[in-house]
């Protein structure tokens, strides 16, 4: 039986008087990788946003439902610093901080009162070594960040999730800026990663989303309109509006 | 509309398929004529015809990697695609048994039939049939069609067992017939084949508009 490690039950959220999402329900099962799919503005990242809380920075941003993260409602818990360790994000543009590839992957560990520089050196290593960046990097681990390729910033930017002992890492379309070599390397990490994390990744890459979901939910106008295993729903949909859009005949 | 160039590129794939199966009832059609009416010349026509038939197969193979190469079909559009590369297989084959149906036709040229031949010449009719209804029901995604007719192979199959019993005895009662009553045998069962491929087309025109994959 599949565990399920996030649960969304009759989410409904505002922008100020707008509706943005409109009663979601759906459950992320646990170390799978789970694709969200849709046109603009359909709802997928402001959803992929709530679940560690992102839109609570938003003004006017409201929400009804709830978010359950193994179990516990993610809305009711007061420490949102716990929850963002817990599910990180990783952003469509690579976004290193302004310093060396070390104390980008130290970062985190060192917030969170980690402060041996042996423990750190691992920490450093183990998670580049996750990303596969370590042969790349080794020399030069104090060089700045931003001298790295746009592939290699990003698989640093999951690094730095992976410091920190993420159980979910969310992606917001974090391969749309970077060439398909780069890619490629991204998505084969991203398959390795989920033996040991959850991945929610939103897409507009449909042939993406195929290769390397498990699961895929297509959003609508902020309503999911169907949410199946990736194979079903690339080969046989139930919904005519998914066949109409993943076959690029919607609109 | 979107996708139009797609849209052409899928039409165009239907025609050449068409055209296809046109040219393998054809070629049944005359291979079993050739056969009844101790023919050689037509059946040498079809066995030189089946060429036509291999080119084609390549061709729409061809233009269905294409397709999945530049187009990325999903969906109901991928399991067109995969449904009419599957097709145009049991099209060639049913083609080659044809040739094998017109070679039988030319051997038997020359001798007096040992037997009325009514049920080998009813049988194909009924294959070619299953055929035109089966592609007939792909293009027009017709699914309900398609499984009324990979019905009717039960017939064919019917025929062919009631066709091989009545050789067996020929067979038994004068063994100066054997030689023939082979050859008719394996002519039935070339179109039992025929039959076979026929129903499988139905089986792909199912699953392309339904996406399951039935065995009937």
């Amino acid at each position: 039986m599949r565990d399920d490690i996030i649960k969304v039950e009759k989410l409904d959220l505002f922008y100020s008087e707008f509706q943005a999402l409109h009663n979601i329900n759906l459950t992320i099962p646990e170390n799978k990788i789970t694709a969200f799919i849709g046109p603009s503005g359909c709802g997928k990242s402001t959803f992929l946003k709530t679940l560690n809380r992102m839109n609570d920075l938003v003004e006017g941003c409201s929400i009804t439902g709830g978010v359950l993260y193994r179990g516990n409602d993610i809305y009711r818990e007061e420490d949102v610093f716990t929850l963002r360790k817990n599910i990180g994000m990783v952003f469509q543009k690579p976004n290193p901080f302004p310093m060396s590839i070390f104390d980008n992957i130290a970062y985190g560990p060192r917030v969170h009162g980690i402060a041996s520089k042996n423990v750190l050196h691992e920490i450093v290593e183990k998670c580049l070594r996750d990303v596969a960046l370590w042969e790349e990097v080794k020399d030069r681990l104090h060089k700045p960040a931003l001298s790295l390729s746009g592939g290699q910033q990003q698989r640093l930017c999951i690094g730095r999730v992976l410091a920190v002992e993420s159980e979910v890492i969310l992606f917001d379309e974090p391969t749309s800026a970077l060439d398909p070599v780069s890619t490629s390397k991204i998505e084969d990490l991203l398959d390795k990663l989920k033996k040991k994390y959850t991945i929610i990744i939103v897409t507009h890459n449909m042939q993406q989303a195929a290769r390397i979901s498990d699961r895929t939910a297509f959003f609508l106008h902020g309503r999911i309109e169907e949410y199946d295993d990736t194979e079903k729903i690339f080969l046989n949909p139930e919904n005519k509006t998914t066949e109409e859009y993943i076959s690029g005949r919607f609109g | 509309m979107t996708r139009e160039k797609f849209e052409s590129q899928l039409k165009k794939l239907d025609n050449k398929l068409l055209k296809m199966a046109i040219l393998v009832e054809e070629s049944v059609n005359k291979a079993v004529y050739a056969l009844k009416n101790q023919d050689p010349e037509t059946a040498r026509e079809v066995i030189r015809d089946d060429a036509k038939i291999n080119d084609m197969e390549i061709d729409i193979t061809e233009k269905c990697s294409i397709i999945l190469a530049t187009e990325n079909p999903v969906a109901g559009d991928l399991r067109h695609v995969i449904s009419i590369m599957k097709i145009i297989t049991d099209l060639e084959r049913a083609g080659d048994h044809s040739v094998h149906i017109a070679k039988n036709a030319i051997k038997l040229a020359g001798e007096a039939y040992i037997k009325p031949l009514i049920d080998l010449p009813e049988m194909s009719v009924k294959a070619a049939d299953i055929i035109h209804t089966g592609i007939e029901s792909f293009i027009n995604r017709d699914p309900d069609a398609a499984y009324q007719a990979a019905l009717k192979d039960r017939e064919i199959d019917d025929m062919h067992l009631q066709v091989v019993r009545e050789l067996i005895f020929i067979m038994l009662t004068d063994n100066k017939k054997i030689d023939q009553a082979l050859s008719l045998m394996f002519t039935s069962r070339f179109i039992e084949r025929l039959g076979d491929h026929a129903k499988n087309i139905c089986e792909w025109a199912i699953y392309s508009v339904k996406g399951e994959k039935i065995d009937l």
